[in-house]
C-alpha cells in the first residue's frame, strides 16, 4: 500500500473498502506503518492497540461483507482523545493520576464508532485533562506539530489534530472545552467540527468543565468531518444534558451552494492583538466568500472583553468539583507515601496532577469559596448569559460568523507555558463559543510566511451545523487543495 | 437564684426514599446485598459517567412537601456540595441548595402540652453516601458503595422545638407521614430515617436565640432524648461558668452518654456549592401538582377525625388506629365487611396491640384479611363461639391469616348451646360437689360462679353461658 | 474588594482542594492567581442588572429516568481499578 493510499480522505477510503478495492486490514495496517515510521517525529499517540484495531478490522470486514454497516466509513481507522472512555484500553486524560485506568465501559461516542465500524487505532495525546492549549501540560510526552517539529500543534486535543495532519489516522475523537477541537485544527491545517452542545453525548467522556465540554470530529476535510459528526450525534439517556434532534443530515450542504448568505465578521475579531497573517488569512476568507455569492460584513459582536474571564472562571470551577474524584480511592494512582486518609488524599493529588490542573483547581476553589463566590463566579454565569445574548443579536442578523481560532500560528515549544494569563487570553476567539453553546468549524485557510497552517472558523447559531457546514464547503472548494503538512521532508522532519 | 433557661431546638431529618432504584442511577436500593453488588459506574464516580434523576424520587418529595403544606419551588435544580470524603465516591455530594423543591410548610405535633405547629424552612432532594467499616486487621477502613445514590429528603425544620417530648412527636409525625404517602419505612435504628439536632440555650423569656450546636450520630429516639438533655445541660454549665458556646458540630456517643467536637484542621466547612451542571433544572408545572394532591392519600390527622366522627370511636381509640396506616386501613376494611366499628377497633387497639408486644413483630408488618375478622366478630355476636374461643382464633387470625370459621370447626369452638349435653354435663358437676349444692340452696348466690367455672372447664371453655347458666339456675333449684 | 492575604488564602485553597504545594510553589502560584483574579475584575465593570445567571447554556428540563432497575452487580468490573481492595471493598486509610 503506498504513500498515496494515506493521503485519501476518509470519504475515499470508506468507498474503496465498501467497493472491496481494499481491505480493511490493509488499511489499517498501513496506517499501522505509517505511525511507526512518523510517531517518532509526531508524538501523536499516548497508546497504539495494534491487536485491537487488528481484530476489530478483520470483524468489520465480516461486517461489510454481511451488510452490517450503513456508514460510509466502516473500515476506516481513527484515533481516540485519551480522555474519552474505551473499555479495556487505558484511558488516562494525560495525567499521571490515571495511570492504570482501564475504563470498563466505552463512551458513547465511542459506542457509535463502533457501531460504524470505524476502527479504533488508540488513544491520542492531549493537555493534562485537557486544560492547555498547546498539548504540553500532558504528563506523558510532547507533541510535534507535523508541519514544524519544533512547534506545538495546539490543544488541547494536539494529538488528534497532529495524527489526521501527518496521515497517522484518517479520523480522529477531539474535544471541545474552549477551543480544544478548532484550535488545534488551525495549527494542524485539519478540519474539526465543535458542535452544539448537548448534540453528542458526554456519557464517558472524562469531564473538564461539564457545562462546555462536547466531543467533535477531526478529519482530512469538511465532508470527512460532517459525515462523522452525523453518525456521532444523537440524543442518549445516559446524558441529561444531551439534546433530541433531528438527524442531522449534510449531504446536500457540501455543495457549498452560499449564494445569498449573510455572514458577519466581528470587527473585534480584527484589530486585538491579533497576528497580521492571521488578520491576512481572515481577510482573505471574507473575500472567497464573497466570490462565492454571500453577503460578509463587518459589526459590532461585543462583550468579548468578557469572555475569558467569564470563560476560566467557569470552567476552572467546574473543573476543581470535576476532578475532586480523583484521590486515590477508586481508580488510578494512589501515593504510597500516606499515613492518614487526608495524607493520602493529598500526596496522591500533589503527586498525581501537574502544574496546570492544579493551578485550575486552586482557581476553581476559590471563585467557589466562602466570601468570593458572588463576585466571581455569580458574576460569570451573568457574564455568560451576556455574551450569549450578544451571540443571539449577531444571529438575527447573520446566518453564520467568521473568525479566526487562534490569534496566532502554532507556537514553538516550550514558549507558552511561562505565562499562563497570556495563554488564557489565546483563547478569545473560540471559548466565546462555547459559554454561549454554538456549533463552530475550523477550516485550513492558509499557510503563513513560516510554512504554519492558519485555519478560519466559522460559526454558527446553535442547531444551524448545516449553515456553517455549508459555509465551510464553500470556503474549501474557493481555497482550493490544501499542502499536505511536510513531515517527510526536511523542513519537517528533525 | 439559678436562672431558669430555655431549650431551643431545631431537626434536619433524612428520611431514605422507598424508590427501587437510586437517585441517579439504575442500581436497585434493597438493603442486605453483599458490599459493592448494587453499584455502577455513576454511583461510585467513575470518570465519565453522568447523573440522570430518577422521576420517582421528584414524586415523593412532592408529596412530602404537599403533605407538610409546603411551598413548591415551580424550578428547582440541584448543587454541588464539595467536600472530600471516602464514603462519597465524587468527593461532592449532588444535593440541593439554591432553588430546593419545598419551603415554608408546617407540621403539628400533640404533646402534654397541647397542639403546636414546627414550621419547616425547607425540604430537599439529595443522595445518601456509602459505609465506611474499620477493619482491625489492616487498621485501615473499608468502604462499600450500595447506599451510595440512595435517594433522601432533608426536612429542616424552623427552631419551634422547646424539649425532648417535642421532639419525639415531630419525628413520630414525620415517620407517620412518610408511611402513610408510601414514601418511606422510616426507621430510625435501620438509618432510614435520621436526625440531626441543632440546640442551643437561652434565658427564659429571652429574644434572641443562643449560639447553637449541631448534633449528629443519633441513631434512636432513646439516644436523641438522651442527647438532647446532655447537651442542654453542657450548654447551661458552660453558661453558668461564664463562658461561651461554640457554634460548632458535635458527635454524639451514645455509650458514654455524652457528645464531642467533630471538626478537624481538614475541615474547612466551605462547600463550595454551585448548580450541578450536568443535571437540567427540574420544572413542576400546576398540572403535575394537582395530579399529585388528587392521589395523595388521607392523612393521619384526617383519618382519626374521621373515625371518631363516622364510627363514634373515642379519640383514644382512633389515635391507636391511626399511628400505622396498615392498621388503620384494616381496621376500616373489616367494618367495611359488616363488623360494628367499636368491636372491631376493640380487637385492634386491645388484642392487636398485645399480641404485637407479645411477639415484637412491626405493626406495619401486620397484614391479614379484614373480611376474616368481620367473620369471628359476626360469629361472637351471634354467640355461635365464647369470647375466650374467639380470642383464640383472632390470634390465628392475626399470625397466620387464618380462615375463623374452618378454624372453629377443625379445633371444635363451637359454642355448645345443646341441652342435652349440657344437662349431662350439670348434672355430674352436681353429683360430684354436693356440698356446695347445699350451699347454694342455703342462699350462698356466691356458689353459683363456681358451678358456671366447672361446667365450662368440662367443656373447654365452648359451652354458651347463657344457656348454661339457665340450665344450672334450673338444676339447683 | 478587599485585598486577599495570599498565605492564609494558599493553606485554605490547600484543604480545599486537597492538594499541597511546596513553598515554592506556592508562592509563585499565588502570584499566577493574583494575576489572573486581577485580570477577572474586568467583570466588575459589566453592568449584569437583572441578568438572570446561566448555569445551563439551553433550556432543557425535565430529563429523567423511570423508576426501574438496570444494573446487575458488577463488583468485580467496579473494583478492577481499585489501587487497593479487600473482600469486595474499597480499601483507604482509616477514617476514624
Amino acid at each position: 500500500m503506498g504513500e498515496e493510499f494515506l493521503t485519501w480522505t476518509a470519504g475515499e477510503l470508506g468507498t474503496k473498502i465498501r467497493n472491496k478495492e481494499v481491505r480493511p486490514v490493509e488499511a489499517v495496517e498501513a496506517v499501522l506503518d505509517r505511525i511507526e515510521k512518523t510517531e517518532p517525529m509526531t508524538g501523536a499517540f499516548l497508546s497504539i492497540d495494534r491487536e485491537g484495531a487488528l481484530a476489530q478490522a478483520e470483524e468489520v470486514e465480516k461486517g461489510i461483507r454481511s451488510g452490517r454497516y450503513q456508514s460510509p466509513f466502516a473500515g476506516v481507522p481513527a484515533a481516540v482523545k485519551d480522555n474519552i472512555c474505551t473499555r479495556g484500553m487505558e484511558t488516562t486524560c494525560a495525567s499521571r493520576i490515571l495511570k492504570g485506568f482501564y475504563p470498563t465501559y466505552d463512551a458513547c461516542a465511542v459506542e457509535k464508532l463502533r457501531e460504524a465500524g470505524i476502527i479504533i487505532l488508540g488513544k491520542t495525546n492531549m493537555d493534562e485533562f485537557a486544560m492547555g492549549s498547546t498539548t504540553e501540560t500532558s504528563a506523558w510526552k510532547v507533541t510535534k506539530n507535523p508541519w514544524n517539529t519544533a512547534h506545538v500543534p495546539g490543544g488541547s486535543s494536539g494529538g488528534s489534530c497532529a495524527a489526521v495532519a501527518a496521515d497517522e489516522c484518517f479520523l480522529a475523537l477531539g474535544s471541545d472545552t474552549g477551543g480544544s477541537i478548532r484550535q488545534p485544527s488551525s495549527f494542524c491545517g485539519v478540519t474539526g467540527i465543535k458542535p452544539t452542545y448537548g448534540t453528542v453525548s458526554r456519557y464517558g467522556l472524562i469531564a473538564y468543565a461539564s457545562s462546555l465540554d462536547q466531543i467533535g470530529p477531526i478529519g482530512k476535510n469538511v465532508a470527512d468531518c460532517a459525515r462523522m459528526l452525523s453518525l456521532l450525534a444523537g440524543q442518549d439517556r445516559r446524558d441529561s444534558t444531551s439534546l433530541k434532534r433531528e438527524p442531522l443530515q449534510f449531504e446536500e450542504d457540501l455543495s457549498g451552494e452560499i449564494r445569498g448568505m449573510k455572514i458577519g465578521v466581528p470587527e473585534e475579531y480584527l484589530d486585538e492583538g491579533i497576528d497580521p497573517e492571521v488578520r491576512g488569512a481572515l481577510m482573505r476568507a471574507m473575500e472567497m466568500l464573497k466570490e462565492r455569492g454571500a453577503v460578509v460584513e463587518e459589526f459590532h459582536l461585543g462583550m468579548t472583553e468578557y469572555v475569558i474571564p467569564s470563560y476560566y472562571i467557569i470552567a476552572s470551577a467546574e473543573a476543581s468539583s470535576n476532578l475532586a474524584r480523583f484521590d486515590g480511592v477508586k481508580y488510578g494512582y494512589r501515593s504510597g507515601h500516606a499515613e492518614s486518609l487526608h495524607e493520602m488524599y493529598k500526596m496522591t493529588r500533589s503527586e498525581g496532577f501537574g502544574p496546570e490542573v492544579k493551578r485550575r483547581i486552586f482557581l476553581g476553589s476559590f471563585v467557589l469559596s466562602s466570601g468570593y463566590y458572588d463576585a466571581y463566579y455569580l458574576k460569570a454565569l451573568k457574564a455568560r448569559a451576556v455574551i450569549k445574548q450578544s451571540f443571539d443579536k449577531a444571529f438575527a442578523s447573520y446566518d453564520a460568523l467568521l473568525g479566526p481560532a487562534s490569534p496566532q500560528t502554532a507556537p514553538k515549544i516550550g514558549e507558552s507555558l511561562q505565562d499562563p494569563l497570556k495563554m488564557y487570553l489565546g483563547d478569545l476567539y473560540t471559548a466565546a463559543i462555547n459559554l454561549a453553546g454554538l456549533p463552530a468549524i475550523t477550516v485550513p485557510c492558509t499557510v503563513s510566511g513560516e510554512g504554519l497552517p492558519i485555519g478560519i472558523q466559522v460559526i454558527g447559531d446553535c442547531l444551524q451545523e448545516k449553515k456553517i457546514i455549508r459555509a465551510a464547503s464553500a470556503l474549501e472548494q474557493e481555497r482550493g487543495a490544501f499542502p499536505k503538512a511536510p513531515l517527510d521532508t526536511e523542513k519537517g522532519g528533525i | 437564684m439559678r436562672k431558669q433557661y430555655e431549650t431551643v431546638i431545631g431537626l434536619e431529618v433524612h428520611i431514605e426514599l422507598a424508590t427501587k432504584t437510586k437517585i441517579f442511577c439504575g442500581c436497585p436500593t434493597e438493603f442486605g446485598g453483599e458490599p459493592n453488588t448494587h453499584t455502577c459506574p455513576v454511583c461510585t464516580g467513575m470518570p465519565g459517567a453522568l447523573p440522570v434523576l430518577n422521576r420517582k424520587v421528584v414524586e415523593y418529595a412532592l408529596k412530602a412537601g404537599l403533605a407538610m403544606n409546603c411551598q413548591i419551588h415551580r424550578f428547582c435544580k440541584f448543587d454541588r456540595k464539595n467536600y472530600f470524603y471516602p464514603d462519597n465516591p465524587q468527593n461532592y455530594q449532588i444535593s440541593q441548595l439554591y432553588l430546593p423543591i419545598c419551603y415554608d410548610g408546617t407540621v403539628e405535633i400533640e404533646t402534654s402540652g397541647g397542639r403546636k405547629q414546627v414550621r419547616i424552612h425547607e425540604m430537599h432532594m439529595e443522595e445518601d453516601a456509602g459505609k465506611l467499616i474499620h477493619d482491625p486487621w489492616t487498621d485501615s477502613s473499608l468502604v462499600d458503595y450500595n447506599r451510595s445514590g440512595v435517594p433522601l429528603i432533608e426536612i429542616v425544620s424552623e427552631p419551634d422545638m422547646r424539649n425532648a417530648q417535642e421532639v419525639m412527636a415531630y419525628l413520630e409525625q414525620l415517620r407517620i407521614m412518610a408511611q402513610y404517602l408510601g414514601i418511606s419505612d422510616c426507621r430510625l435504628e435501620e438509618g432510614s430515617m435520621r436526625a440531626d439536632v441543632n440546640l442551643s440555650v437561652r434565658e427564659a423569656g429571652a429574644s434572641q436565640y443562643g449560639t447553637r450546636t449541631e448534633m449528629k450520630n443519633l441513631n434512636s429516639f432513646k439516644a436523641i432524648a438522651r442527647a438532647i438533655e446532655g447537651e442542654t445541660m453542657r450548654q447551661i454549665e458552660l453558661l453558668e461558668e461564664g463562658k461561651e458556646v461554640i457554634q460548632e458540630t458535635r458527635r454524639w456517643d451514645d455509650n458514654k452518654e455524652c457528645s464531642f467536637p467533630m471538626r478537624s484542621k481538614e475541615d474547612a466547612k466551605d462547600y463550595r456549592y454551585f448548580p450541578d451542571p450536568d443535571l437540567p433544572p427540574v420544572v413542576i408545572d400546576e398540572a403535575w401538582i394537582e395530579r399529585l394532591r388528587a392521589e395523595q392519600p388521607e392523612l393521619r390527622g384526617d383519618k382519626k377525625q374521621r373515625f371518631v366522627r363516622e364510627f363514634g370511636l373515642s379519640e383514644y381509640d382512633a389515635d391507636i388506629l391511626t399511628e400505622f396506616r396498615n392498621l388503620a386501613d384494616l381496621f376500616e376494611e373489616t367494618v367495611k365487611y359488616g363488623a360494628q366499628p367499636k368491636k372491631a377497633a376493640n380487637w385492634m387497639t386491645q388484642d392487636a396491640m398485645r399480641l404485637l408486644k407479645e411477639t415484637g413483630r412491626r405493626p406495619e408488618e401486620i397484614t391479614f384479611s379484614p373480611d376474616y375478622l368481620a367473620a369471628l366478630i359476626q360469629v361472637e355476636e351471634e354467640q355461635k363461639i365464647t369470647h375466650k374461643g374467639a380470642k383464640e382464633v383472632f390470634e390465628q387470625i392475626f399470625d397466620h391469616d387464618e380462615e375463623p370459621l374452618g378454624y372453629i370447626e377443625a379445633h371444635h369452638l363451637a359454642a355448645v348451646a345443646d341441652a342435652g349435653v349440657l344437662e349431662q354435663v350439670i348434672e355430674e358437676v352436681i353429683r360430684e360437689y354436693p356440698d356446695s349444692v347445699a350451699q347454694y340452696r342455703d342462699g350462698k348466690e356466691k356458689v353459683f360462679g363456681f358451678f358456671v367455672g366447672q361446667v365450662m372447664r368440662r367443656m373447654k371453655g365452648n359451652a354458651d353461658p347463657s344457656v348454661t347458666r339457665e340450665l344450672l339456675r334450673e338444676k339447683l333449684r | 474588594m478587599e485585598t486577599i492575604r495570599w498565605d492564609e488564602t494558599m493553606e485554605y485553597l490547600e484543604i480545599l482542594s486537597q492538594i499541597s504545594l511546596t513553598e515554592e510553589e506556592k508562592k509563585q502560584t499565588a502570584e499566577e492567581l493574583e494575576k489572573i483574579l486581577d485580570y477577572m475584575k474586568k467583570l466588575e465593570e459589566l453592568d449584569t442588572e437583572g441578568i438572570e445567571p446561566m448555569s445551563h447554556v439551553f433550556p432543557v428540563q425535565n430529563v429523567f429516568r423511570e423508576d426501574v432497575v438496570e444494573n446487575g452487580d458488577q463488583r468485580e468490573a467496579m473494583l478492577q481499578n481499585a489501587p487497593e481492595k479487600k473482600e469486595g471493598q474499597y480499601l483507604v486509610p482509616k477514617t476514624v
